[in-house]
């Protein structure tokens, strides 16, 4: 059964960015917390809540898989896409579609960050705030 | 740098907003961290003017592990303490050594005086000192505000700041970093304001890609593994450091109204249990921490009469409840909180503040000095009185508060009362009167701190009370911390971070280091300092101890104040063979 990532117990998040630096580190081999799908941010400084921006797993119509001209955005089985970094021509489209702004850009390798949902930021957050969540196969 | 065979310093000159890089092969044997500031503090210093004269360096470094693996967390800041005039050196979790890390220094010195008021950015592709003119006099929380909206990088940022004890040059101001963690003691705070410097805005995006996955997230998931299933975990996060005030209370190591006592009558109002049951709203950690022992208290406060509040939040831990409560008799989470609150915006270490205030008491107490000069009748117990008088202190609103913005060691040379000044070589002392550990410990401690070496833990975990196990117990771990501050480990962690640990972590990212060459390590770092001291005039063999810590019976008992003296001479012999080894 195909899994999606399911951030809904960001009111017990801590800030310790453990998922942003093991997504970075699993999926980019990189020790920059900017290569992370996931976005841990906080809205109005520290004193405020901890929010997590990061793609939600969109069913049946995905916004940046159709604003991509070059088909390198494929459905994903159970929700989001799965980048096919060789078709990609860094154009940035899917960026702007997503309106969640979960589609982060990376200058280096000029290519969209996406979500696989791998659940790699799940089980390294220490305070259950993600989660992996069976869903059914939409295709 | 990681991957690389050298130690990049980003070199800043507010004087003349040059800036200068160097990658400095030389500096890779003191691995990081304390090391690497303590070397640059001693070529950089100069040991013949003041703490606070504008040539003096203020040192930044992050460790050879920071933000690579977990509860690796800290930034060391090295200066001259305006506070001791010797060594100065203060640790800050938060985001700060991440952004560094990701920014690609290793290392800042700052040096010289801006001409007017500036705060510093340091951004991918720039360094750059900006104008801070409006925002002098702002307190910790609006500066932090202000430079959030005003620079970018939200999320891969850290801004550290001083308040208007900073500007001010109180001797124990404090620097704010990301809203709830300090470099706290010794005043750094005092050194920035001498720069005419009020923030530095750091963002950490570069790209660094991992060089052997496989080994580094191997060690990696170990380490996280065990720091997420061991009780460190759940006593720091739980209710936090807090939850040591009962026992202390309960065995009588709890310093208490300028240690006339060592138990609290109240000390079940300001304990752990009650501030989590009362105040505690939310937890919080530094980057890169699993753990996450920030704890934040909120309390309610009426502004205006008919109904009128407000919700204020602050972070409070073990040390700033023993400072500003039982140390002055405070009686409550709320009135504790609302003290945390005051020195936080003007920007003051807790510690020392709480230290002063319960010398100031008694010493208006006992009429060394009188109302015109105290402005309000300091009295155990009277927050309302102390909030006036912590301002008073930032503001050095008199010569009487001068004298306290500069500690309770200067103050008691003028007033009097120095067997009630409850310092260690000049530094406040700690919230723990444990016994001998302690009191060596911090009297031959590096920096005077009791996270030196931990005397404190020595006296509790010590089964029989032996002087000669205990000065080399002391010994040996002011070493072994040098080496951990050389990563820099959350000494919260230092159990998880076993040699064998730090050796398999090191390898994985590229040291190929052994356990001979991590004591190796602690040793040269230990003797920079030892040589950064002696320049700067410290003697330990000259160092007085206040008599109230041998009238007033501490965990282990009552104290000799011989035997201390002999413990500090036996220690100083053991420093002696070690410098001349």
């Amino acid at each position: 059964m195909p899994k999606v990532l399911k951030s809904d117990g960001m009111n017990k998040c801590i800030g310790c960015f453990t998922c942003m630096l093991t997504c970075s580190g699993v999926n980019h081999q990189n020790h920059s917390v900017s290569k992370s799908a996931i976005k841990v941010k906080t809205s109005g400084g520290l004193q405020g809540k901890f929010i997590s921006v990061v793609c939600i797993a969109c069913k049946d119509e995905r916004a940046c898989a159709e604003a991509c001209p070059s088909g390198a955005l494929e459905k994903r089985k159970g929700g989001g896409v799965v980048l096919k970094p060789e078709k990609c021509i860094g154009c940035k489209r899917c960026v702007n579609a997503c309106i969640v702004g979960a589609v982060n850009f990376d200058e280096d390798e000029n290519k969209p960050i996406i979500c696989r949902h791998c659940g790699i930021c799940a089980r390294f957050c220490p305070h259950e705030c993600l989660r992996m969540e069976d869903v059914a196969d939409d295709l | 740098m990681i991957y690389e065979k050298y130690i990049k310093v980003l070199y800043i000159d507010m004087d003349t907003k040059r800036i200068r890089i160097e990658q400095r092969k030389d500096l890779i044997e003191y691995l990081g961290g304390v090391g690497v500031a303590s070397k640059l503090l001693e070529e950089n210093m100069k040991p013949e003017l003041s703490p606070l004269d504008e040539s003096q360096p203020i040192v930044f470094a992050i460790g050879a592990g920071s933000a690579i693996f977990p509860v690796i967390t800290k930034t060391v800041a090295m200066f001259i303490s305006p506070l001791t005039g010797e060594l100065g050196e203060s640790y800050a979790g938060g985001r700060m050594a991440l952004t560094l890390f990701l920014a690609g220094y290793d290392a800042i010195v700052i040096h010289g005086k801006a001409k007017k008021p500036s705060y510093i950015t340091i951004n991918r592709n720039n360094v750059e000192i900006k104008d801070a003119r409006a925002f002098w006099g702002m307190d910790s929380d609006e500066i932090g505000r202000v430079v959030r909206d005003r620079e970018p990088g939200g999320g891969k940022r850290s801004i550290i700041r001083i308040g208007p004890a900073g500007e001010n040059m109180v001797s124990y101001a404090s620097v704010c970093v990301d809203t709830y963690r300090h470099f706290g003691r010794l005043g750094l705070g005092a050194v920035m304001g001498s720069k005419n410097l009020k923030a530095i805005s750091i963002v950490g995006d570069r790209s660094i890609p991992i060089k052997n996955f496989k080994d580094y997230f191997k060690v990696y998931q170990e380490i996280y593994n065990r720091v997420t299933d061991t009780e460190i975990m759940s006593k720091y996060h739980d209710a936090g450091t807090p939850i040591n005030i009962e026992p202390l209370n309960a065995a009588g190591g709890l310093p208490t109204k300028n240690l006339r006592q060592n138990v609290f009558e109240h000390g079940d109002k300001i304990s752990g249990e009650a501030f989590a049951h009362k105040n505690l709203v939310r937890k919080m950690a530094c980057t890169g921490c699993p753990v996450g022992c920030i704890h934040i208290g909120q309390f309610r406060r009426e502004f205006d009469k008919g109904h009128e509040y407000e919700s204020v939040s602050v972070g409070y831990d073990y040390e700033l409840l023993f400072a500003l409560g039982s140390f002055i008799g405070i009686k409550s989470s709320d009135e504790i909180l609302q003290l945390i609150e005051k020195v936080e915006h003007l920007g003051m270490d807790a510690m020392s503040t709480g230290v002063v205030l319960g010398w100031a008491t008694e010493a208006f107490m006992k009429k060394l000095v009188t109302e015109e000069q105290t402005l309000v009748p300091l009295a155990f117990g009277n927050t309302a009185n102390y909030v006036k008088a912590i301002e008073y202190i930032a503001y050095k609103r008199n010569d009487f508060y001068k004298a306290l913005s500069e500690g309770v060691d200067k103050a008691s040379d003028i007033y009097g009362g120095k067997e009630f000044a409850m310092a260690f070589a000049k530094n406040e002392m700690a919230g723990y009167h444990t016994g001998y550990g302690m009191i060596l410990g911090s009297a031959a401690g590096a920096r005077h701190s009791h996270l030196c070496n931990g005397g404190y833990s020595v006296d509790q975990s010590m089964k029989e009370f032996n002087k000669e196990k205990l000065v080399d117990a002391i010994f040996a771990e002011e070493k072994e911390r040098c080496m951990l501050n050389s990563l820099i480990i959350c000494l919260f962690a230092r159990k998880v971070y076993d040699r064998k640990t730090i050796i398999a972590a090191l390898n994985s990212i590229g040291y190929a280091i052994t356990d001979e060459e991590l004591t190796a390590i602690g040793d040269r770092i230990y003797k920079t300092k030892l040589r950064i001291k002696k320049a700067l005039g410290f003697k330990l063999a000259d160092v007085k101890l206040p008599k109230r810590l041998f009238e007033t019976p501490s965990l282990s008992g009552q104290l000799d104040e011989g035997i201390s003296y002999e413990l500090i001479d036996m220690y100083n012999r053991k420093l002696e063979e070690f410098t001349a080894g």
